[in-house]
C-alpha cells in the first residue's frame, strides 16, 4: 500500500517537474508545478507530516501558484515562447551534464550512507494512531520553545517582503513622483 | 510474496533519491530556461526537493525539528516569491517580453 502511494506520488512529482521545464507556455508550466506540489504533499502525508501537507497545499498550490498565474496573466506573457531557439549552443548539453552530475553525486552519497540512515523503521514521532493532533502539537511545541525568536523574525521578514513588493511594483506618477 | 512486498516498502533512501532527482530537474530548468518566471518556478522545485528530504529525515531520525525547518523554508519561500515577482513585474513593465539574457545589468 505504501509502495503504491509512493510510486504514484513519485510519478506525479516527476511528470510535473519535467512539465515545468519542457512546457513552452508559462501557464502550462505553472499548472505542472501544481501537480508536483500536490505529489510532494501526498508524500508529506505518507511521512506523517500532516500539518506540513496541509500548509503545502494551502501556501504553495494555493497562494504561490496563484500568484505566479496572476503575474503571468497581468504581464501578458501567457503566449507560447519558442524554446527551440538556443542562442548559446553549448548551454543545454552543459546543463544536462550539470544536472546529471548533481543527481549522480547526491544519489551516490545517499546510497553510500544508506547504512547510517538505515531503513525507515526508527519511528519515534507518534502518528495519528495515538492522537490526531499530535503532529501539530509537536510542531507547535518545538516552534514556540526552541525556535521562538526565528518565528518572530519571520513576521518581520513577511512585513518587509510585503512593503518591498508594494514599493517595487508601484507606478511612479509622471511629473510629481520625481521629488 | 509477502516478503517481497515487505522488501519493497519505501525506505528513507527512496525518498532521498526522489528528492535528489527533483532537485536535479529543477537545477536543469534554471539553467536552460530563459523566461524569468519559469526560472522562478524551477527554484520552487528545488526548494520542494529539499523540503521532501527534510521531512523524510525528520521521520527517520524521530526529530520534529526537521518539520519545523520545513515550515520556515515555506515562509521564506513565500516572501521570496513575493519580492521576486515584484522585481519581475517592474522589469517586464519597463521592457515587455524581456528574457533572462536581456537583464544583464542591475540598472535598467
Amino acid at each position: 500500500m505504501e509502495l503504491v502511494v509512493f510510486v504514484l506520488a513519485a510519478a506525479m512529482i516527476l511528470v510535473g517537474a519535467v512539465g515545468v521545464i519542457v512546457r513552452s507556455n508559462p501557464v502550462h508550466a505553472a499548472l505542472s508545478l501544481v501537480l508536483t506540489l500536490f505529489g510532494v504533499a501526498v508524500l508529506f502525508v505518507a511521512q506523517e507530516a500532516h500539518f506540513l501537507a496541509a500548509v503545502q497545499v494551502i501556501v504553495y498550490s494555493g497562494a504561490i501558484v496563484v500568484l505566479f498565474l496572476f503575474v503571468i496573466m497581468l504581464l501578458g506573457v501567457d503566449r507560447t515562447e519558442d524554446i527551440t531557439i538556443e542562442p548559446f549552443r553549448i548551454q543545454r548539453p552543459l546543463a544536462a551534464i550539470v544536472g546529471l552530475g548533481v543527481i549522480g553525486l547526491v544519489v551516490a552519497s545517499v546510497v553510500a550512507s544508506r547504512d547510517v540512515v538505515g531503513r525507515g523503521t526508527g519511528l519515534e514521532i507518534p502518528a495519528v494512531t495515538e492522537d490526531g493532533d499530535s503532529n501539530i502539537r509537536q510542531i507547535a511545541r518545538n516552534l514556540f520553545s526552541d525556535h521562538v525568536f526565528a518565528f518572530e523574525f519571520t513576521s518581520v521578514l513577511l512585513t518587509v517582503a510585503v512593503v518591498g513588493a508594494v514599493m517595487l511594483t508601484r507606478k511612479v506618477k509622471s511629473g510629481k513622483g520625481e521629488s | 510474496m509477502n516478503s517481497l512486498v515487505a522488501a519493497a516498502t519505501p525506505t528513507t533512501t527512496w525518498y532521498l533519491v526522489l528528492a535528489a532527482v527533483l532537485f536535479g530537474i529543477g537545477a536543469v530548468g534554471v539553467l536552460v530556461r530563459r523566461n524569468p518566471l519559469v526560472m522562478f518556478m524551477c527554484v520552487e522545485l528545488m526548494l520542494n526537493a529539499v523540503n521532501l528530504s527534510f521531512v523524510a529525515l525528520a521521520k527517520r531520525l524521530g526529530d520534529i525539528g526537521g518539520q519545523t525547518t520545513v515550515f520556515f523554508v515555506m515562509v521564506v519561500a513565500a516572501a521570496e516569491v513575493v519580492v521576486g515577482l515584484g522585481i519581475i513585474v517592474s522589469i517586464m513593465r519597463r521592457r515587455p517580453g524581456a528574457t533572462a539574457d536581456d537583464i544583464t545589468a542591475l540598472k535598467g
